[in-house]
């Protein structure tokens, strides 16, 4: 008998304590980030799709090497360049990521020597067309230039 | 036309437009309560302080195509959402919320009022059976055992209300309590009762209200870890949108049966102002507390809900029954 009422007591106890808890919490700022008003910056380390790195001139500091394109395990990159009359080094004309398959590894960013291959921070990706992730790299640095 | 029908049309008019206005925008107080406890905004974006959600909710609810199942019962599957509605207007018909503002008083009230509440759970029933879903069918079976569990100690409570004011009718109920804040029902000693577990019969009716109303943590009803949505998870459209509605203004009218029975209805403290606004205050500070109540505990099991009440309620309120009984006797 003595435990019957204990234990009501006890819990309605624990009730209020509970209500008290939310309580203090209905008052406290909110911390959640209203996306898409507002954004995060992102980590350091986060790895979105690859994206080519310009030099001071804003040209691409690739030299169509194609290493990153050989070290690709799953073939996401497609690239060609020329080599125009009187220069040294071979200018990049195209270079298309098949976003769809690539699977963020970094082979392509660790093979490059050159120090123009690095992971981008984009993350608002979504489409209802598999075309829109096939990226022309070459073009967005253009479009990041403009 | 005579002037008295006249009379029943604009009152059942104006129900209804209460009760819609309240069941939408306790949504809307709903999501941003829950919202707050967890730190988050909650509906912001449509107008001032997303108070144009609820509206939109309806326009887009509305917009949808009420789909009936294949094999259910076509005539109770439409009267379930229907019947989870009307006795919520019905009640608010005699709730009287002062002295000149009741559609219609009559001298059963409270009777009235649990009439047409326990049709409540029938709405449970009706759709937990013609849904043809087991989950829905679960959460009939649990309706039953819920309500049969609860509507026993409310009860209870409530005659020991009515016992005290020695009326059945709401108003006279509350003019007993209007002599001073101290005569108000919840209060021990002071008040008509010289009960000193009055404010346990308000507990126990105030928990009796939250799981009448099928409110967390008693929501078993919908368990929606367990149940889908329970009885609503074939209903689309406006069918889900009265069911909604009608927990709101059943949460509406157990409000107001706790601030006539316990809490002095509209009689006002220290004669401070007296008027319409002191129900109201007491009705939505009700509200709010039902509000916060279900985002703070997580939802109970069955046996937890059927031994709370058949273990605990049910003697409670029994002893409370006598003690009242006794006290009137004496003084
Ligand atoms: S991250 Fe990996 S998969 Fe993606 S392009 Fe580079 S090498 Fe290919
Ligand atoms: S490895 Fe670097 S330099 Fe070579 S082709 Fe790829 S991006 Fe260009």
């Amino acid at each position: 008998m003595v435990t019957y009422f204990k234990d009501i007591y006890s819990g309605l106890v624990s009730l209020f304590i509970g209500m008290e808890v939310t309580f203090k919490e209905f008052f406290k700022p909110t911390v959640t980030v209203q996306y898409p008003y507002e954004t995060l910056t992102m980590t350091e380390r986060y790895r979105g799709h690859v994206e080519l790195i310009e030099n001071d001139e804003g040209k691409p500091n690739c030299i169509v090497c194609g290493l990153c394109q050989r070290a690709c395990p799953s073939a996401c990159i497609t690239l060609a360049g020329v080599k125009p009359e009187g220069e040294k080094k071979k200018v990049l004309t195209k270079y298309i990521l098949d976003f769809t398959r690539c699977s963020l590894c970094g082979s392509c960013v660790e093979s490059c020597n050159f120090n123009a291959l690095e992971f981008s921070k984009e993350y608002n990706l979504a489409s209802t067309r598999r075309e829109d992730f096939i990226f022309d790299l070459l073009q967005r640095l253009e479009d990041r230039n403009k | 036309m005579s002037l008295t029908l006249l009379n029943v049309i604009f009152a059942v008019v104006v129900a209804i437009a209460f009760a819609a206005a309240n069941a939408a925008y306790l949504v809307w107080a709903e999501r941003r309560g829950a919202a707050r406890i967890q730190r988050r905004p909650g509906p912001n974006i449509n107008g001032p302080f997303g108070l144009l959600q609820p509206p939109l909710d309806g326009i887009k609810l509305m917009a949808k195509q009420l789909i009936i199942p294949g094999g259910a019962d076509k005539v109770l599957f439409i009267a379930a959402p229907v019947l989870a509605m009307y006795p919520a207007i019905m009640s608010f018909v005699t709730i009287p919320f002062s002295d000149t503002i009741v559609a219609h008083n009559i001298n059963v009230g409270i009777l009235m009022i649990f009439a047409f509440a326990s049709t409540g759970s029938m709405s449970l029933i009706f759709a937990g059976w013609s849904s043809r879903n087991k989950y829905s069918m679960m959460s009939a079976v649990r309706a039953v055992s819920q309500s049969v569990a609860y509507e026993i100690p409310m009860l209870i409570t409530t005659i020991t209300v009515v016992m005290i004011a020695g009326s059945m009718d709401l108003m006279e109920i509350v003019h007993q309590q209007s002599r001073s804040i101290l005569h108000w029902n919840i209060f021990p000693l002071l008040g008509n009762s010289h009960n000193i577990l009055m404010p346990a019969s308000f507990l126990i009716f105030f928990i009796c209200t939250l799981a009448e109303t099928n409110r967390a943590p008693f929501d078993l009803g919908e368990a929606e870890s367990e149940l889908v949505a329970g009885f609503h998870t074939e209903y689309g459209s406006m069918g889900f949108g009265l069911f909604f509605m009608g927990e709101y203004a059943n949460i509406v009218i157990g409000a107001c049966m706790t601030t006539i029975l316990f809490l002095g209805g509209w009689s006002c403290p220290f004669g401070l102002f007296p008027g319409v606004w002191w129900f109201l205050l007491k009705l939505y500070l009700l509200i709010a507390t039902f509000i916060w109540i279900r985002w703070t505990f997580p939802r109970t099991t069955i046996y937890g809900l059927l031994n709370l009440s058949w273990k605990i309620l049910i003697p409670l309120s029994l002893v409370n029954l006598l003690l009242t009984a006794g006290l009137i006797k004496v003084f």
